[in-house]
């Protein structure tokens, strides 16, 4: 292909070539960019200068040195007059900051895996996770370890990477239900094992949870029936 | 093994937790104060400004979303603070007659390529753009920000990221060409 017969495009693809240096484009550019140097004496030898300005734009940076100690000193002295004025509160165990401990090392992409293999991660995952009971206390907002029940009906959400714990306590408050085991990663899919009731529940009312749940496609992006925890 | 990543490191700060303060604090403190500094040229000031920076970090914790990574989130803190300490100090300039009066040990650029590498002379070029410029380059370049992190950072469109790139990259070129670096481009 005759990369001057479609200028824009070139243009287009000239300006991503800093950034393809850097490493710093998804997939998709950069394929594009590879292609288009595959093709383009001339964009090649451009980007030949692109290079050579980013190894001296980080040899230039390396050489500002660091700050001496004196800025962490005085980072963590104001640090601690905050403190000593007004200790801030500490959360034993926050289901909010636990979702977002696993969802924090997945990229979206990786999150959006298919419902069909969040069901399949469930049943390879059931019988090599340690499982873990986690009670809602609602109002407080802070969940106990506890010996994880194997009673009840079950259900594996996914919550969506947008909501908030907040909306993810009020939406487990809504329903009464709790969470009893999780993150649950598997596949690149996360989700979490949670109990709608403590007794077994008919298979209509657990359809009709479900579909109900479905619907608040703002907090959860996959909901199905699950087995109990292994024991 | 995996190193803790600075999400769950902000959720630990977020409760109050000193010693995740001081892992984030020994991974990014020097970067944050390379991109101060070069934006400030001022090293005193940029010690000053990441003790600043940080107890942001320390403060605002709790209402970190996570829509952008921890580090762009920094730097965009850490350009706030640092454009907010300039216009604060009296006769600062943001433009390139700064950077003319930080070191110009040869003004006769075949001076200047006798005694020094092509490197180096870019290297010094790299100092004479505007900080409009050197702030891009120094993004994209050196702290290896996305167009779209770029972009969160300096509070412009993306588009217009890849253009000030464009300029800040032929401006570069031109400064060589001066200086007796003939490149071919633009």
């Amino acid at each position: 292909m005759n990369m001057f017969s479609k200028e824009p495009e070139r243009h287009e693809i000239e300006a991503l070539l800093p950034w393809h240096a850097a490493g710093t484009l998804n997939r998709r550019d950069a394929d594009r960019v590879e292609q288009a140097l595959a093709g383009d004496r001339e964009l090649a030898q451009r980007y030949l200068l692109v290079r050579e300005e980013l190894a001296e734009t980080i040899h230039l940076n390396e050489t500002l040195g660091a700050p001496s100690a004196r800025a962490m000193e005085k980072l963590f002295a104001a640090i601690d007059a905050e403190e000593a004025r007004s200790p801030r509160r500490r959360r034993s165990f926050d289901l909010g900051a636990r979702i977002s401990e696993f969802l924090a090392g997945f990229a979206p992409r990786t999150l959006a895996w298919s419902a069909t293999a969040a069901a399949l991660a469930i049943l390879l995952q059931a019988a090599v996770i340690t499982t873990v009971v986690v009670k809602d206390r609602g109002a407080g907002g802070t969940i106990d370890m506890a010996d994880a029940p194997h009673n009840g009906s079950f259900v594996a959400i996914r919550f969506a990477p947008q909501a908030t714990a907040s909306e993810i306590t009020n939406f487990l408050g809504a329903y009464k239900a709790t969470v009893v085991e999780g993150p649950i990663k598997s596949l690149g899919a996360i989700h979490f094992r949670v109990r709608l009731s403590e007794t077994k529940l008919p298979g209509g009312e657990v359809n009709k949870i479900i579909h109900d749940m479905q619907a608040e496609s703002k907090i959860v992006t996959f909901v199905a029936e699950a087995p109990p925890p292994t024991q | 093994m995996q190193a803790t990543s600075d999400e769950v490191l902000i959720g630990r700060i977020a409760n109050g937790d000193r010693l995740a303060m001081q892992v984030l604090y020994a991974r990014h403190h020097v970067r944050v104060f390379r991109f101060v500094v070069r934006l400030v040229r001022d090293e005193g000031m940029a010690e000053d400004l990441i003790s600043e920076v940080f107890l942001d970090v320390w403060r605002q914790a709790g209402r970190f979303e996570g829509r952008s990574a921890v580090s762009t989130w920094m730097l965009g803190i850490a350009r706030f603070k640092a454009l907010s300490a300039l216009r604060r100090r009296p006769n600062a300039e943001l433009d390139e007659e700064t950077a003319g009066a930080i070191e110009d040990p040869s003004d006769d650029p075949e001076i200047s390529l006798e005694k020094k590498d092509k490197g180096s002379v870019l290297r010094k070029c790299l100092t004479e753009l505007s900080a409009e410029h050197r702030e891009i380059i120094d993004l994209v370049y050196y702290h290896e920000m996305s167009v779209e992190e770029a972009a969160q950072i300096v509070g412009i469109p993306e588009n217009t990221v890849k253009t000030r790139m464009f300029y800040a990259r032929k401006k570069l070129a031109e400064l060589l060409k001066a200086a007796g670096i003939e490149r071919g481009w633009p």
